[in-house]
């Protein structure tokens, strides 16, 4: 046997600390790789990926009635990323959005048919206007709904130290039962429908550039995240947690507390979310009104790193994506999934490239050459 | 007789990232020769090691066995060329015998209980080993983990023995009884490398020191022709002071009154039982013991930090006025204005937040200052400043994260935010443990000055000698129970080292 070949082919080696400059280009070039590598799957149903790909964008921003529906995808994502941030910032691993957007829609739903004869305008707005009044407690209502249903596994995790990742899960499952059964039971139109009745104009939200203004609600919140993570004592209370549970408990916090309060905010946040879909696009409820806004957030909150600004750019990535695929389909006969396989292979590259940013490889007999993504 | 060279390592360098760990470094070791590795912490002895025994490949250099270039590639190859390492934490399955974490591992061994215990019986007579090879790791003492490492090792054929810091777990008499044995290996043609910091044992048990600074090779010498001042000049590269100040406190006055502190953990099992003892102004209490021994529960209880079955802890204010601290939360003790600080052992899981800088982590202690929402960042920045010159942290900038700071510079954070919350009680936990020799006694000089100022400070530590030389009174811990309290300006290691173990022997 030589010698040589005993020597490792490839190894790892920790990386020196990188700037953060590259660090960034580092992760931003991922996408594009991740583009790269989804025309493979482009290719393989037949169609040429540069096309495929101005397509997507084509048919996502070319026109304004398509970007007003893109964005319409987008506020949601972006909305619920936000609520997603805190608690993974504190690695209480919430996937139970998709149960809080739910909850908190069901109840803006329920004031939504039976309160909107009973809650007056306010008095100087004229006739045939949004009821201001309404959608205030309808706000409020799906929010608090939302944090409740938050807060049932931070209970269950503070005192008896549940696993909140089973629990959230499990949650969304029961609050998506609740509105089926109520679909086809008591909120019921037309019998023998299986639909909720549509909510009367007033309990719709208005529009403001031809989208609904959820967008402004949820780009005010992005600024409040940024703010409360960054500069409050409860945002410090949180990355203290997140960083050491005892850390935090050597400080004087009170653990349970903390994780029951952030919960509550990330479910209201949520809830809020599902009220803007059932007052702002859908005008209805029914069992699947959250559309995976819940998971697909998680890839949202994980791709931007938390950060609130970076979040406005992935999720109208994803809601870029998700448009084009379905103009996609329609033009080119590429099935729309084509979007969730790019954005699986998204979230690959991204992690890969936080691989990259640690380790390097380094091949045998070439101490100088490095590879890196 | 001259020796025959066993290892020889030729210009083995290895980085992680930035940090050169090794740097160029030629070593050579012979058989029937104790070579004991000297070095600061974080000189780069285990990472060396570590590639002896195939855990790290080198980045550059060679090694030699007899003569012939070899590769190390794993820890089963290194024991294909005779190279057994035993490390710092051992690495046992607690629900097996010795016996079977022997053989653990061996596929091409028929699995024959019987057999390998005859076996074992015999390497442990050979060497002078006191163990019984059907006992349970989880029934054994720390050293008798260690015995069944090192049999492991000798199971498996090796002639080159690499211990890492095998004494840091060990009572003066366990440490004895290694030696012994230690001895009996290198009579037997073993080549033996103990990795070590303290002098003293370098200075009894072996042939010749090899001594690492900052990752290179200063040189190695003949034990007999050196002394413990020659080699930590070599060590540390200069000259340095090995005496501890110990100034006397005009009027000591009782500070914090323990009685009958009971604790348990969750599985019910006591942790500390009926601990008694009186910290007083102007006094350093050492606490010993053998590691796991009730010291972290009784800092921990103290601090509100763990749940207490019986007992009182009581904080004497001025003109003699006590409060009760027992069952109250951490918060609550800082809300009754007692002015006690903690340096726990966990220093970045519970002292600090690893992934924020100096700042961030100075807030700890003062976030919830200020009226209304917002953190007020202005003061802690001040305190991070104020720290970073007088303790000279080396540190890019207040907000660089602590956690990629090295050992003794973490420390020098917690240990300075805890002195400059004017406390006291100051609580220490292992307060020098994986610090360089300068930092340590950096670290003496701030825990005297806190004693001098009136501060009743605990000291919670391993090192014997250290002990002795810093503390006033010494509390020695045996399995939860207060073995006894010394003075320790009269008391002895010997003495100390027989009161940590004074409860397990009576039981057997």
């Amino acid at each position: 046997m030589s010698q040589e070949k005993r020597i490792p082919f490839v190894r790892l080696a920790k990386r020196a600390e990188m700037d953060r400059k590259k660090v960034w280009l580092i992760r931003i070039s991922s996408i594009f790789v991740a583009f790269i590598l989804g025309s493979i799957p482009m290719m393989l149903t037949g169609s040429n990926p540069i096309e495929a790909y101005s397509v997507i964008i084509s048919g996502s921003l070319s026109r304004p009635v398509y970007i007003r529906q893109t964005v319409k995808i987008a506020i949601p994502l972006l909305g619920c990323a936000l609520a997603i941030a805190p608690c993974f910032k504190m690695r209480f691993w919430n996937i139970g959005a998709e149960g809080q957007i739910t909850m908190g829609a069901m109840v803006s739903t329920y004031f939504a048919l039976f309160f909107v004869k009973k809650v007056p305008n306010l008095p100087f707005l004229p006739d045939g206007s949004p009821n201001v009044t309404l959608l205030l407690i309808m706000l409020v209502s799906g929010a608090v709904a939302g944090g409740i249903w938050g807060l049932i596994p931070a209970f269950f995790k503070a005192k008896w130290n549940t696993n909140e990742t089973l629990f959230t899960l499990m949650m969304n499952y029961i609050a998506i039962g609740i509105v089926a059964w109520l679909q086809g039971g008591p909120w019921e139109g037309r019998k023998g429908s299986q639909l909720i009745p549509m909510f009367d104009k007033s309990a719709r939200l208005p529009d403001v550039f031809g989208v609904n203004c959820g967008w402004i609600i949820v780009l005010v919140l992005v600024v409040l995240m940024y703010i409360y993570m960054s500069r409050t004592k409860q945002g410090y209370e949180i990355a203290v947690i997140g960083d050491s549970v005892n850390t935090a408990r050597y400080a004087g916090m009170n653990v349970g507390y903390i994780i029951m309060r952030t919960m509550f905010i990330s479910g209201a946040i949520s809830g809020l979310v599902g009220f803007l879909i059932v007052s702002g696009s859908n005008y209805t409820l029914y069992s699947g009104v959250a559309n995976n806004v819940g998971f697909t957030a998680i890839t949202v909150a994980w791709l931007s790193q938390l950060n609130s600004f970076a979040m406005i750019i992935i999720s109208m990535i994803l809601a870029v994506l998700d448009k084009g695929a379905n103009t996609l389909q329609t033009r080119m006969g590429v099935p729309a999934s084509i979007a969730d396989i790019i954005t699986g292979i998204l979230l690959f590259a991204m992690l890969s490239s936080e691989f990259f940013i640690n380790y390097k490889l380094v091949f045998r007999r070439s101490d100088k050459k490095e590879v890196s993504a | 007789m001259e020796n025959k060279c066993a290892i020889e390592m030729k210009g083995i360098t290895k980085r992680f990232g930035k940090v050169v760990a090794n740097d160029s470094i030629d070593l050579s070791i012979y058989s029937g020769e104790i070579l004991a590795l000297l070095g600061e912490n974080g000189s780069g002895k285990t990472t060396l090691m570590n590639m002896l025994s195939g855990i790290y490949q080198p980045d550059e250099g060679k090694i030699f066995k007899d003569g012939q270039e070899i590769y190390i590639r794993s820890p089963r190859e290194a024991y294909q060329y005779g190279i057994g390492m035993i490390h710092q934490h051992y690495k046992l399955v607690e629900v097996f015998t010795a016996a079977q974490n022997v053989i653990l591992g061996l596929d091409d061994e028929k699995l024959d209980l019987a057999k390998t215990e005859g076996k074992v019986k015999e390497i442990a007579s050979r060497y002078g080993f006191d163990i019984d090879p059907s006992m349970k790791v989880y029934d054994m003492s720390v050293s008798q983990k260690q015995t069944v490492e090192i049999i492991k090792v000798l199971y498996r054929g090796a002639s080159i023995l690499v211990l890492d810091e095998p004494t840091a777990v060990l009572t003066p008499q366990e440490t004895q009884k290694l030696f012994r044995i230690l001895k009996n290996m290198r009579e037997d043609g073993k080549a033996i490398i103990i990795i070590t910091h303290k002098l003293n044992e370098v200075m009894e048990v072996s042939d010749k020191v090899a001594v690492l600074r900052k990752g290179r090779y200063v040189g190695t010498v003949e034990t007999r022709n050196t002394n413990p001042q020659a080699l930590t000049d070599m060590m540390v590269g200069h000259a340095v002071m090995l005496n501890i100040d110990r100034p006397k406190y005009e009027k000591p006055e009782e500070k914090l009154i323990v009685e009958h502190l009971t604790v348990l953990d969750q599985e019910g099992v006591k942790r500390l039982d009926d601990v008694s003892f009186t910290a007083k102004t102007g006094e350093i209490l050492g606490i010993a013991g053998i590691s796991g021994s009730g010291q972290k529960e009784l800092l921990e209880a103290i601090t509100g930090l763990y749940p207490i079955k019986n007992g009182s802890i009581r904080f004497v204010r001025e003109k003699g006025k006590e409060v009760e601290l027992m069952g109250l939360p951490p918060k609550r003790i800082r809300q009754e204005g007692v002015g006690m600080a903690f340096v726990p052992e966990d220093r970045l899981g519970m002292g600090l937040v690893g992934s924020m800088g100096m700042t961030g982590n100075m807030l700890l202690r003062s976030w919830r200052k200020g009226k209304g929402l917002l953190v007020e960042k202005k003061e802690p920045e001040e305190l991070a400043k104020k720290i970073w010159e007088e303790l000279e942290v080396v540190t890019p900038g207040t907000n660089y994260p602590v956690r990629r700071l090295s050992g003794g510079n973490v420390q020098k954070v917690l240990v300075g935010r805890e002195i400059a919350s004017q406390p006291e009680v100051l609580l220490t936990a292992y307060a020098v443990r994986g610090l360089d020799i300068n930092t340590s006694y950096t670290i003496y000089n701030l825990l005297t000055e806190e004693k001098m100022k009136g501060v009743a400070v605990v000291y919670v530590g391993e090192d014997l000698d250290v002990l002795l030389e810093l503390s006033d009174r010494i509390l020695v811990l045996c399995g939860g129970q207060v073995a006894g309290i010394v003075d320790a300006r009269s008391a002895t290691k010997e003495e100390i080292g027989l009161m940590m173990t004074q409860f397990v022997t009576k039981e057997e």
